[in-house]
């Protein structure tokens, strides 16, 4: 072998004179980047048992359903498609309690914030990438059972025009459910910067809230105060989820005595979820405002 | 060509004035950035990268205004941060990717470019490890890779050398000094040691209390004088090297001086003005008739520390030190007046940074 093939050859420096892509490429990057890690896909094999574990225990009872109605040829599925995030809201709970604080509080409690902020993007482009990538991790792990139930309805030969309608109304409803909870979650996890503190004050939020309103609307059912009922929904994420589908997709109410709200209140119940997803944003834009350098 | 220009910019928060009509304009090069803690350095970087803006005056970044075109600046400008800032359970390869992603690299040039700077920041096979097992020399250099990933035009390198060993230090000094030689980037690089920036930097910026208290190239700093140093061993027949130098130099109405500067070795450090060329022969044949080693001859430099001594001086008579970190040394340095203020200083920078390591 000639001598000169077999040096080692130290190239040196080289410049990159290659394309750069800018802000909205940065921007996308951190959105994939994000939803990846909230499957911790791209993360230790220890980060993704928990969120891979929960979207099976949400899609376990949707194929179980399935497998019944294929079996006993029912006529229609067990759990309308409006109200299967509404009976597994304690897996939502637990994942986003999970999977909030990993996506906002690491870069705060490692302090990688400011690597972000000395790049192209801005802090309007963070937040809009950090709240699209939960929106859409928690609209994924909702909306895959729907699809089994679906595709399942489609295989026992259920009515296809009901089956469809009932399916759009789901995929619409558990849309604003992860937008809501999304934004409510992150902000919680974003002040609180100590990832089991942001846990924590996560599942209070969400479960607290709707086992006060829920009790209090028993109280309301048993005295007969019917009215009052449907006005206590507002206090709770998931009640105003609830009200939202009774009033105009189509749902069946779980609160007590089925008394949903009507299409009036419902308008009420919109609203405040808007309000809610806004007012967690500009929580949010404010909070990074200080978190720059 | 000017890389950084400011004109009278200044920096106002409602309690403290944290720049001051600071007007400077630095080339291409290592340039350190020196001042004690809460001097404004960090200020400094943040309204250069385009993130706070300035109270009043002007600055500019390779030739982009900092007021309008921060998304520019950003996309070719790096940056270090000072503190810790990996997360643990990722590993630097994954990290220095994403952060080449979110300064707009495509993927694969982002991977292309990772291993690249990796390996010139020396980072080898750990690379693929989680940072959470990484020494404080093996993160500074994560830092640093993440900085410079993107091919900036210029990094901003926030105390680059905290937290490190001696040796550390001098792997990192000359690490930043190959960014310049062999990467062809241009470095602002912060310290509140000055010794540090005297061997890396052409040209340093002091800064206090925001303000720009002197700006020159680090040869003006550290110009060579004709004094020359010589170091000896010792041997069998001479136990101690140095006093039988000394006494052979004497001998030939050669007048030699101690090391004055107290730094170490002063002691085995023989000074010797050169008056001509026949001085290092002189030398060289004392030396060797004398059987000695000779560990060490060379032109003595100045200190940038030296530098400090007048500005000390008006200090020492009276006028209140600004800088918050020489603060609680006031006794010490009025007890050492002139003569000794040199040293005095450099002792103070020292005692500063070791507790800004410590904290």
């Amino acid at each position: 072998m000639p001598a000169d093939s077999t040096q080692i050859h130290n190239i040196g420096y080289r410049h990159y004179d290659g394309q750069r892509l800018g802000r909205a490429y940065a921007t996308r990057s951190l959105f994939s980047q994000s939803l990846r890690g909230a499957y911790g896909l791209g993360r230790s094999a220890k980060s993704k048992v928990l969120p891979m574990i929960l979207f099976g225990v949400m899609c376990a009872p949707a194929l179980i359903m399935v497998a019944v109605a294929v079996a006993t040829k029912a006529n229609d599925l067990p759990v309308d498609y409006t109200r299967y995030a509404i009976v597994l809201q304690a897996v939502i709970s637990l994942y986003l309690a999970a999977q909030a604080p990993q996506t906002v509080s690491r870069d705060l409690r490692f302090k990688t914030v400011p690597l972000y902020f000395s790049r192209p993007i801005e802090r309007v482009d963070y937040v809009r990438a950090k709240f699209a990538a939960l929106s859409s991790a928690l609209f994924i792990l909702t909306a895959a059972p729907l699809i089994v139930l679906y595709v399942g309805a489609l295989l026992a030969k259920l009515d296809f025009a009901d089956q469809t309608k009932g399916f759009a109304q789901g995929l619409v409803s558990v849309a604003l459910l992860s937008v809501l909870f999304s934004g409510i979650a992150l902000l919680i996890s974003a002040v609180t910067p100590r990832r089991g503190l942001g846990i924590a004050a996560v599942i209070a939020v969400l479960t607290i809230t709707f086992g006060a309103v829920s009790t209090v609307q028993a109280i309301a059912h048993e005295q007969g105060s019917d009215s009052a009922i449907s006005w206590l929904g507002l206090f709770s994420p998931i009640t105003l989820i609830d009200g939202v589908q009774t009033a105009f997709l189509g749902a069946t109410s779980a609160f007590p005595g089925q008394e949903g709200p009507s299409a009036g209140t419902g308008v009420v119940y919109v609203l405040v979820v808007l309000a809610l997803i806004a007012g967690s944003y500009a929580g949010l834009m404010r909070r990074y405002r200080k978190a720059g350098l | 060509m000017t890389v950084i220009a400011t004109e009278s910019l200044s920096k106002r928060f409602p309690r403290v004035t944290a720049l001051d009509r600071l007007s400077m304009d630095i080339g291409p090069g290592v340039t350190g950035l020196v001042g004690a803690n809460g001097a404004g350095k960090s200020t400094l970087i943040k309204i250069l990268l385009g993130l706070s803006p300035a109270t009043e005056g002007h600055a500019a970044v390779l030739g982009l205004d900092v007021a309008t075109s921060g998304g520019q600046i950003r996309e070719r400008v790096g940056y270090m941060p000072e503190h810790d800032c990996l997360p643990p359970d990722v590993s630097a390869t994954e990290f220095v990717v994403h952060m080449a992603r979110m300064s707009g690299l495509p993927p694969a040039a982002a991977r292309e470019r990772t291993a690249d700077t990796l390996r010139h920041v020396g980072l080898y096979e750990e690379r693929y490890r989680p940072i959470g097992g990484y020494s404080t020399g093996m993160k500074q250099r994560v830092k640093l890779a993440q900085a410079l990933v993107h091919d900036p035009q210029l990094v901003f390198l926030d105390e680059p050398t905290n937290g490190l060993d001696p040796a550390g230090r001098d792997e990192m000094l000359g690490l930043i000094r190959r960014v310049h030689t062999d990467f062809g980037i241009s470095v602002l690089v912060t310290s509140h040691l000055l010794g540090e920036l005297e061997r890396t930097c052409d040209h340093v910026v002091v800064i206090d209390g925001g303000k720009l208290l002197r700006s020159s190239s680090t040869t003006d700093f550290t110009q060579s004088t004709t004094t020359v140093a010589v170091e000896v061993t010792d041997n069998d027949t001479h136990p101690d090297g140095t006093t039988a130098l000394r006494e052979a130099l004497a001998a030939r109405g050669v007048a030699t001086h101690d090391d004055g500067g107290g730094l170490p070795g002063a002691g085995h450090t023989v000074l010797l003005e050169a008056e001509s060329e026949e001085t290092y022969d002189l030398l060289r044949d004392v030396v060797a008739e004398l059987g000695l080693g000779l560990v060490r001859m060379e032109q003595r430099r100045h200190h940038i520390a030296e530098v400090f001594r007048a500005h000390d001086e008006q200090a020492a008579q009276g006028e209140p030190e600004a800088a918050p970190g020489a603060a609680p040394e006031p006794a010490a340095r009025n007890a050492t007046a002139a003569t000794a203020a040199a040293p005095a200083t450099a002792a103070a920078a020292e005692q500063t940074g070791g507790g800004r390591d410590a904290r």
